[in-house]
């Protein structure tokens, strides 16, 4: 500190200059890679690009294009209800896991290794076992029925109404076990006197955990939220590899319009554009959030 | 001692890769997959094979609509492979605007593909602003019914003449427990079995006007409506088929669990790989016993620009041995589709493809829509009837609606 004052009043740029030189590449490739990127996207979504880009501006078209296909409204209403489903049920499921996992009870590491499993598989393999599992031929249809219930029925990516909650099955199985390790770890990090001060209060246990504990794993919790709807967004594999849209186009998602028309319609524009749309979702969900977030810690 | 084991050994290892410098190895990427397509693949790399290159085969599973995209990312990322499939007509032509594909008018020439290659227009798909820059493989057709003989058996129904006489007799194959119609979940599907019901049943002169001059009145009509009709219909007898590849669709015929199937010339090279013969095993009808007209639409190769010029060469002699007479012979007698050139002999074809033949013969052909319509317009049809044909509460009204609104916005 004497130093620095003799020297007279240091420039902020020159502050830690060995940190910021060791930063300047990462700074460029965020700069370049994701923020040129994004932009660039943007500019070429309002343009008549096909197969390959192409600077002929055709203002809304794109949009207006994008917004009148079936295709793309049902691809919307398939990840909000894909989104919301997995988003409760994972954080619900994930959290009772776990907590039951805190009981002390035998043989936890076993248990831990069985739920964590599935998420060692790609989205890919889920698909293809969830595919077989739910195939009305091989699957839990035919089982049932082989034990005598012949007019059992229960073949949902066949049937378009209900082949987005097959799709959720094999999510939910898949990302709980994370959800699950994640939230075992808060609990883990709860200090043992607050449980010892609750029981000598004669507070029930649920209610310990809904008033006391979550509250203190608030940290844990964003964390949590923020990998699950990363991962619901860019959901795309998953149906690529259990029904590849279908039936018909009854369990398309937002990511699979944007490869079908960049690449196979070859017509990035309209990809883009739908791209465009999918940033813009994201955005109004994560900027409010991250004002609440950050924005009231630099005031407090 | 060990110094000169050890030059020896360098020496011989550069003189190694000198030698073979002659033939060279040249990466040929296509969706050529199921069992009768593989078989007819290895013909052609037979043929180019003994020119004393190398095919080195890039196959890759799961159909055009997966296979292209890895294709074209591959050659605008400037990864080109020495030869890649397309179905010619547009799917490659911004490719060959941007100067990435390599003009072949100088082998054209020397092997005077305009006298030989019949019909001409598989040539035109493959010339833009008058140079050549494709080598046809085969003739596709989409205009077929196959019909299991068995399935009509076991039904006690006659085998159908005709696509009416084949709604007729679809209750009895239900009452028998035979599927139907056997229509695979892939979109491309639905769609030909459709584009194929327009010129079946509503002739030429309807596909044309809705697929050449993109004539929306012409698509809101009452023509087209009862080719939507129609459609409703195929589509009930085909509810229940639960599978996803054509080639699995294909296999519940030949299997005699399904009653037909409208696919393209492709499907016979899966009966004939089962050992099924034609006429006694399976029947088909060529434009669904209808109108016998076939659209001439196929595969054709194209050939990125390379630096090396070995490579180019080796391109040349590819593209020669494509349309090579015995080659041609070879390949589409296994692959169940037809010559590009009418001067081969064919003796060795069975029924169907002498059929086909005899259509060509005629003159009765037409374009096909991946010639008549842009990728972009094809992607938007796919979304229509694969929605269409899976989803029952989608009246033939709604979605010959939709289908004028895709036509007039069509390019």
């Amino acid at each position: 500190m004497t130093l620095r004052s003799s020297a007279g009043r240091p420039s902020q740029l020159f502050r830690n200059l060995n940190s910021k030189v060791a930063l300047i590449p990462m700074m460029l490739v965020a700069l370049v890679v994701f923020l040129g990127g994004t932009i660039w996207t943007v500019v070429y979504s309002f343009t008549r690009s096909g197969l390959l880009p192409r600077l002929s501006f055709v203002g809304l078209d794109q949009y207006e294009r994008l917004w009148a296909a079936p295709r793309w409204i049902i691809s919307i209403q398939n990840l909000a209800i894909y989104g919301i489903l997995s988003l409760i049920f994972s954080l619900v499921i994930g959290f009772v896991l776990a907590a039951l996992m805190d009981q002390k009870i035998r043989f936890e590491n076993t248990f831990r290794t069985i739920f964590l499993y599935p998420f060692a598989l790609s989205f890919i393999v889920t698909g293809l076992v969830w595919q077989w599992i739910l195939n009305p031929e091989f699957g839990v249809q035919s089982i049932v029925r082989s034990l005598g219930w012949s007019t059992f029925e229960f073949d949902p990516l066949y049937n378009s109404d209900i082949v987005i909650y097959g799709i959720l099955i094999a999510g939910l199985w898949q990302g709980t076990g994370l959800v699950m390790c994640l939230m075992l770890a808060g609990l883990r990090g709860i200090d043992e006197d607050i449980w010892k001060a609750s029981r000598v209060d004669g507070i029930p246990m649920w209610k310990t955990y809904v008033l006391i504990i979550i509250p203190m794993m608030r940290p844990v919790f964003i964390t949590t939220l923020v990998l699950i709807a990363s991962g619901i967004v860019k959901v795309y594999d998953l149906v690529v590899a259990q029904t590849s849209g279908g039936p018909g186009i009854a369990s398309e998602v937002p990511a699979k319009y944007v490869y079908d028309y960049m690449f196979q319609a070859q017509n990035l524009g309209q990809g883009f554009a739908a791209s465009t749309m999918m940033l813009l979702t994201v955005a109004i969900i994560i900027i409010p959030w991250a004002y609440l977030e950050f924005g009231g810690k630099k005031r407090g | 001692m060990n110094l000169r084991a050890l030059k020896a050994i360098l020496v011989a290892g550069v003189m190694l890769p000198a030698a073979q410098a002659a033939a060279t190895d040249l990466e040929v990427t296509h969706w050529w997959t199921s069992g009768g397509e593989a078989a007819a693949v290895k013909e052609l790399a037979k043929g180019f094979d003994a020119t004393g290159n190398k095919w080195v085969d890039g196959a890759i599973a799961g159909s055009g609509g997966t296979a292209r995209p890895i294709m074209i990312s591959r050659i605008t990322g400037g990864d080109p492979m020495g030869a890649t499939q397309f179905n010619h007509g547009r799917q490659a032509q911004e490719l060959v605007e941007a100067g990435l594909m390599r003009d072949l008018t100088a082998v054209a020439e020397k092997g005077k593909w305009k006298d030989i290659i019949k019909p001409a227009s598989l040539l035109e798909s493959c010339t833009i602003k008058g140079k050549i820059y494709c080598a046809p493989v085969n003739i596709h057709s989409w205009q077929w019914l196959w019909l299991s003989n068995e399935a009509f058996k076991k039904a006690g129904v006659e085998v159908p003449k005709n696509w009416n006489e084949f709604v007729a007799a679809g209750p009895a194959l239900q009452k028998a427990g035979i599927q139907p119609l056997a229509l695979g979940g892939q979109p491309w599907q639905a769609t030909g079995a459709f584009d194929t019901l327009i010129i079946s049943l509503g002739g030429k002169d309807l596909y044309m006007k809705v697929f050449k001059d993109k004539d929306a009145k012409a698509a809101a009509g009452p023509e087209m409506a009862a080719i939507f009709k129609a459609a409703n219909e195929a589509r009930k007898l085909a509810k229940g088929t639960n599978v996803q590849d054509w080639n699995q669709a294909t296999n519940m015929v030949v299997t005699g669990k399904a009653g037909g199937q409208i696919m393209g010339d492709w499907a016979q090279g899966e009966f004939q790989l089962a050992g099924k013969k034609a006429g006694t095993d399976y029947t088909c009808l060529p434009g669904l016993g209808l109108n016998q007209y076939l659209t001439a639409g196929g595969d054709a190769f194209y050939f990125p620009v390379l630096k090396d010029k070995s490579k180019s060469e080796a391109q040349d002699k590819l593209a020669e041995t494509i349309v090579d007479p015995k080659v041609q012979v070879a390949f589409n007698l296994k692959k169940g589709s037809l010559p590009v050139r009418g001067d081969v002999d064919l003796s060795a074809a069975n029924d169907c493809m002498k059929k086909g033949l005899e259509v060509l013969a005629k003159g009765n052909i037409l374009s096909s829509t991946d010639q008549l319509l842009s990728p972009d317009t094809q992607k938007q049809k796919e979304d229509l009837f694969s929605q269409f044909f899976a989803n029952e509460s989608i009246t033939p009204e709604a979605a010959q609606k939709r289908f004028a609104d895709i036509i007039a916005s069509a390019n």
